[in-house]
């Protein structure tokens, strides 16, 4: 369960959280809307420790324990996992090498024995084909020339290699036309779990067709205005966010 | 024209009483004499480089060099013993390797028995013995006036000629390994000469290595001679002692077709210099040259390039990989010349540099000179951080923030290794470069 109490903050003297509260379950999936500029992307990066912004006030519990203590490497290892916006090529990094590291860096961060290759090898094959991402991707420098699909996609298999207990989709819908957002979607759903919880962060209401959340929250000014169920995003793609950029304010 | 006494610092002062006192002990026939003589007096008129002089403007070598320590001797046997002794980060690779113990050949701690085609003499006889070899090759390599060579010149007395005769193809690579065995400073000067024939094929390994705490002094001049149509790679690994001062010039003059790549991995010690020095003399070379540092606490390291395109239609390609951590101080020059007989020439060069530290340093400065018409060359040099939404990304899959780096530079530094031709090479500096990210993590946590 993550809870977001009263969060309070800036980048660079610019206030762009304040006071948002927030709840997600286990096995909830909670949808995050709102117009451009309400702190959509800021909420994700601060839950996963980018380092860049400054927390003035609040805290956030994942499970009981405040991530705000925790670098970002720890917060994943504490189950946490983000799914970027637009995820980062490294040239020269192999993509099997990347995703070894990281899963055996978080078992040793959580002291547990490293995976054997074998089994890692096997893991990695199986989320693979199920995502539709060919062998020869993994052989690949990170992202390096990957399509905008194919870039979602290598996000939602190293979230289910990853198998954390809360993800963050952060407007995985951008940049994917119907197809990829078709997979990436079945990619998503197939990790639904009651102990899985995840907060989708979205523009439109489109995505919510594929990934249908339990709850919707509208964010404005930095704070959630509004809570409802499935259909408030559907009331939202009909009125637009013109309400709520002058609610908060 | 230059009526100014110039004030000679100890180092200077040093060194130019030495020449006289020592050089009926040094070995050569009645021409080496005269080169020395010729050498000696150079630099009695230039005295050590410095930074008026561009080419040295930043490796002041006058006040960067504390010490002229005594020139070494050759060693007595408990010391080759004791050098035969030690490892090397080159020992996971077959070779027939060259043992020089403080400069000299050794053959007994040499491989037994040499591959057919391939001849090698002791560099301080032959000196002495008036070697066809010596008086055909010596100095040849280059024509560029460089105080290092001079220096180099005047003293030389160690080092090994190699030559492999034509169309012989090596199986296993040539490693010309240098230890320095000694407790106390000393300075080195070994000369060696590499003459690989026509459609030869070699892999030449230099390595350098030494102890911790010794200010000890080398400057080696290694010249290759390619004939046309042969294939050499060169490749070198600097890692003496944190006190030592290692200047090195590598002086290559290729002709028709040969295909030549040399990539020099430096790591440890406190004070260096790699010059290269690359003749480009027929038509159709490719010349490639590459170069990895990886440097920590004050070292200072210079990469000097100087690439001649002398003749129509070669390729060269330079790329220069630099890691500064703590208060080390990097420099790359690379300058490509081509001459105006060198049409369709195509020369791409490339410095990149990493600083982890805000007190790293790094200088870079390529350069172009072409008199051609019809060439294409090309020079960029970039120097910066690591992007920290890289870092981001790889610590938010679960990656502590060392590691992540260790990764990154791992794939900055690959790029280099990744033009080596010899398979286990590859794998030796890759493990190399690994294991200085790792120590660097262990230092930092101690920190």
């Amino acid at each position: 369960m993550l809870e977001i109490r009263n969060l309070h903050v800036s980048i660079e003297d610019k206030k762009i959280l304040n006071g948002l509260t927030l709840t997600v379950h286990d096995g909830e999936v909670a949808a995050i809307m709102g117009p451009n500029g309400s702190g959509k992307s800021t909420l994700s990066y601060v839950i996963a420790g980018k380092p860049d912004y400054e927390v003035l006030d609040g805290e956030i519990l994942l499970d009981g324990q405040n991530v705000l203590e925790l670098e970002a490497h720890e917060r994943a290892a504490a189950g946490l996992f983000l799914a970027f916006q637009y995820p980062l090529e490294i040239p020269g990094v192999a993509t099997m090498s990347f995703l070894k590291a990281a899963m055996n860096s978080q078992r040793k961060i959580r002291g547990e024995d490293e995976m054997a290759t074998a089994d890692f090898m096997k893991a990695v094959r199986g989320a693979a084909d199920s995502l539709g991402i060919p062998q020869d991707m993994l052989r690949r420098g990170l992202n390096v020339g990957f399509s905008g699909g194919e870039k979602k996609r290598m996000e939602i298999l190293q979230m289910a290699l990853l198998a954390p207990n809360f993800c963050i989709l952060d407007e995985t819908d951008s940049g994917l036309d119907i197809d990829a957002l078709k997979v990436v979607s079945e990619g998503v759903n197939a990790l639904r779990d009651p102990k899985r919880a995840f907060l989708v962060i979205t523009h439109y209401q489109r995505l919510l067709n594929y990934i249908v959340p339990d709850t919707v929250h509208v964010m404005a000014h930095g704070q959630v205005v509004k809570s409802g169920g499935k259909e408030l995003a559907l009331e939202l793609e009909a009125t637009g966010y013109a309400d709520y950029k002058t609610l908060a304010a | 024209m230059n009526d100014v006494t110039p004030i000679r610092t100890k180092v200077e002062n040093a060194l130019l009483s030495r020449f006289p006192q020592i050089k009926a002990s040094l070995p050569g026939d009645a021409s080496i004499r005269d080169l020395r003589d010729d050498a000696f007096t150079t630099f009695q008129q230039s005295g050590l480089p410095h930074r008026r002089i561009e080419a040295w403007h930043y490796t002041d070598l006058r006040s960067l060099l504390r010490d002229a320590p005594e020139l070494a001797v050759v060693p007595p046997s408990h010391v080759i013993q004791r050098a035969a002794e030690h490892g090397s980060a080159l020992d996971q690779v077959q070779a027939t390797r060259l043992v020089m113990v403080n400069g000299f050949y050794n053959a007994n701690i040499s491989s037994f028995g040499l591959p057919a085609g391939v001849t090698v003499k002791d560099m301080h006889s032959a000196l002495g013995q008036s070697e066809p070899l010596v008086s055909s090759h010596l100095g040849a390599a280059t024509t560029t006036p460089d105080p290092l060579i001079a220096l180099n010149t005047a003293f030389m007395n160690g080092g090994v000629i190699v030559s492999v005769a034509p169309h012989t193809k090596l199986e296993l690579p040539l490693e010309l390994r240098f230890i320095t065995e000694t407790l106390d400073a000393i300075a080195m000067t070994p000369r060696v000469l590499v003459i690989v024939g026509e459609g030869a094929e070699v892999t030449l390994l230099e390595s350098h290595q030494g102890p911790d705490g010794v200010s000890y002094q080398t400057n080696a001049v290694v010249e290759i001679f390619g004939a046309s149509h042969s294939h050499i790679e060169h490749l070198r690994l600097s890692a003496g002692g944190n006190y030592a001062v290692d200047l090195s010039t590598l002086a290559v003059n290729l002709q028709q077709e040969a295909v030549f790549h040399s990539l020099h991995c430096i790591t440890t010690p406190g004070l260096a210099r790699h010059q290269v020095f690359a003749s480009l003399q027929g038509e159709g070379i490719a010349f490639d040259v590459d170069g990895v540092a990886l440097l920590s606490g004050t070292q200072h390291v210079d990469t000097t390039l100087a690439i001649d395109h002398a003749a129509p239609g070669c390729t060269s390609r330079e790329l220069f990989k630099t890691v500064l951590d703590a208060q080390s101080t990097g420099v790359f020059q690379g300058r490509i010349m081509v001459k105006q007989i060198a049409q369709q020439t195509d020369g791409k060069m490339m410095s990149q540099a990493v600083l982890l530290s805000d007190d790293a340093r790094m200088n870079n400065k390529p350069e172009l000179e072409i008199f051609a018409d019809d060439v294409v060359c090309g020079h960029g040099a970039t120097c910066g951080a690591l992007d920290d939404d890289l870092l981001f990304y790889l610590m938010a899959r679960g990656l502590p923030r060392l590691e992540a780096e260790a990764l990154m530079l791992a794939a900055f530094v690959g790029e280099a290794f990744e033009k080596i031709r010899h398979d286990g090479m590859r794998d030796v500096f890759t493990e190399i470069a690994a294991t200085w990210l790792k120590s660097r993590s262990t230092m930092t946590k101690q920190a």
